[in-house]
């Protein structure tokens, strides 16, 4: 937590741990997301479990007549949401690698991403 | 002997500073009434962090978490009743937030609104995380 220019600005991390499309967790959560940017708030994703599958590309949601928007996580630069983070255990254990995500995000260890959720002022699962 | 005295005394006002401690507590609830057990745990944690002298702020109800706040739900009567039980915590001065874009998804308006709830947007989620000292999060 810090201010600047009189105006408080908490530590958000976002958690993605669930499937794209079976839920709307990971699309409600993207909304709070977008809010949370617009108030300039120092904002962190983690794509644990199977929330990493929300990166990957090639996702074609238009048999399941579900509006897709994976676009959205490839527009998070211009809210200034630059920090994502992927467990590296959760990306291997699906067969998965870096190349198989639609942005560029940091891969971390398990522990690292706990610790990290440590330094949070505010932690919010989807 | 004098010295350990003093060290307790020390001690004894430590504790006693650490609970007087009243943190604003904001509370987000992620999921509807009765099938998951979110909504009971979000109510009696509210209840109790009240009875402890916290300050709980508000409740915002967002994701399937919207539909605690419908009018038009009859419960069984020999149950606990949860849409009551977040109108009349709104009664005793908890602010209760629905977000409108989780509630137009799910049919939730301010025709149907329970007593002492109001619909809002995720803004003001992000200024009750701000403000609050913890954001409490219910979900499944």
């Amino acid at each position: 937590m810090r201010e600047e220019d009189g105006q408080v600005i908490k530590d958000f991390m976002y958690v993605m741990r669930r499937a794209p499309h079976g839920t709307i967790y990971t699309y409600e959560g993207l909304e709070m997301v977008l809010i949370t940017a617009a108030y300039e708030q120092d904002i962190t994703i983690a794509f644990i479990d199977d929330g990493v599958y929300s990166l990957i590309k090639h996702q074609d949601t238009d048999d399941l007549q579900i509006k897709g928007y994976v676009k959205t996580f490839t527009a998070l630069d211009d809210y200034e949401v630059e920090k994502l983070y992927v467990d590296r255990q959760s990306l291997e254990e699906r067969g998965l690698n870096k190349d198989d995500l639609i942005v560029d995000v940091e891969i971390l260890e398990s522990a690292e991403i706990g610790k990290l959720m440590e330094e949070q002022d505010v932690v919010i699962h989807n | 002997m004098p010295l350990n005295r003093k060290q307790d005394k020390v001690q004894f006002l430590l504790i006693l500073t650490i609970e007087n401690v009243n943190m604003k507590i904001g509370i987000l609830l992620k999921e509807g009434p009765y099938n998951h057990q979110a909504a009971d745990s979000a109510y009696l944690f509210a209840k109790a962090a009240i009875k402890r002298g916290h300050d709980v702020e508000s409740v915002f109800l967002y994701n399937d978490g919207v539909i605690n706040a419908s009018k038009l739900a009859d419960p069984p009567q020999d149950d606990r009743n949860i849409y009551q039980r977040w109108s009349e915590l709104g009664k005793e001065g908890v602010t209760i937030l629905v977000c409108v874009a989780a509630a137009k998804r799910r049919g939730i308006s301010e025709e149907v609104l329970i007593e002492n709830a109001s619909i809002t947007g995720l803004g003001v989620l992000t200024d009750i995380a701000i403000r609050a000292d913890r954001l409490v999060t219910f979900g499944d």
